[in-house]
């Protein structure tokens, strides 16, 4: 059965750290970092949980900022 | 599996619109403006028309929305961004138009402009972010705040005996013989964000197409003038804002 695996790529230093991206995603992935900040001096968000990303773009769509890009492939499995 | 690997030799699923530009938006963390901006040049690079689309920026939040999206723009006093329209689509007919403007722009002191170039049956996209607040100038009472919302010129709420009642801009614009196409939408979850993609892409379609005036008002939240977080003005935006301001199409002719 064909398995879809994600990934995303956050440009931290125009995050905002709004949190939208993290209330939108369905698997947990994303959270915001608890204690870093970026030159901005905002708690950036970046990927708690890698294995989960399913790539389905939903933080991308509703990031304000536009700094989530989206990876997906299809990982055949025997 | 590593993400590096999936990054390497994965599809691109979503990247980065080309037309947004590298600057670093001033708006507050959360605010929908910065959604709309996104898929205004989404849709502007998918229709191809970026030689040929002129924005007019209004006053209010989004008086700097010439630095983010890359098309040709102008900037016109408060609530005239209709009337600049007008102009540059009788002069450039074959040129898109659209203007960008907030309520206290379109809603308040450009109404008289925007419900006349709607009755001439302008051919421009009027796209109206409705956060039923003035963002910028600190979160005073609008003419579309809720009542009962607190605001800093409404301390107690908005009463309908001294404040007056909230006004459904669009439900008036869809009366009028000039509009084409009038709807709401809103940017507040994924779902929400796709429809109005498809909305802004229909308006600037009939744009291309010398339809009429097309409105599209986008219920936005506005975190900052809230005094909520962005998920929490968000949540507020599903309760309260969709009960006066109902999402869907207007018109559609």
């Amino acid at each position: 059965m064909a398995k879809v695996k994600g990934a995303v790529t956050i440009d931290e230093n125009r995050c905002k750290g709004c949190d939208l991206c993290v209330v939108a995603c369905p698997t947990d992935t994303l959270m915001l970092q608890p204690k870093e900040v970026n030159d901005r001096g905002y708690h950036f968000a970046f990927m708690k949980n890698p294995d989960n990303c399913i790539g389905c773009a939903s933080c991308a769509i509703v990031c304000p900022d536009g700094c989530i890009e989206v990876y997906r492939m299809t990982l055949q499995q025997a | 599996m590593t993400t590096e690997e999936i990054i390497q030799s994965g599809k691109k699923v979503y990247e980065r619109p080309r037309l947004l530009t590298e600057n670093i938006t001033h708006y507050c963390p959360g605010c929908g403006h910065g959604v709309v901006h996104k898929l205004v040049a989404e849709v502007i690079d998918e229709l191809g028309i970026e030689d040929r689309t002129v924005g007019v920026a209004p006053v209010g939040c989004a008086v700097f929305a010439y630095n983010y999206i890359d098309v040709d723009w102008i900037e016109a006093a408060h609530g005239r961004a209709p009337a600049i329209a007008t102009a540059v689509s009788r002069l450039y007919p074959n040129d898109v138009v659209f203007t960008y403007q907030g309520d206290g722009d379109l809603a308040a002191i450009g109404t008289a402009e925007t419900i006349h170039a709607a009755n001439r049956g302008e051919n421009i996209v009027i796209i109206f972010i409705n956060n039923a607040i003035y963002g910028m100038t600190g979160g005073q009472m609008a003419p579309t705040t809720l009542l009962g919302q607190k605001t800093a010129t409404t301390p107690y709420g908005r009463q309908a005996d001294l404040n007056g009642f909230p006004i459904k801009i669009s439900d008036i614009l869809a009366q009028l013989d000039g509009t084409c196409y009038v709807t709401r939408q809103a940017v507040f979850t994924t779902a929400a964000t796709r429809k109005t993609k498809a909305a802004l892409k229909k308006a600037f379609q009939n744009a291309m197409a010398h339809k009429g005036t097309s409105v599209v008002e986008v219920v936005s939240n506005c975190p900052s003038g809230w005094k909520l977080s962005p998920e929490k003005a968000n949540e507020w935006l599903n309760e309260h804002m969709l009960e006066k301001y109902p999402l869907g199409d207007i018109k559609n002719v």
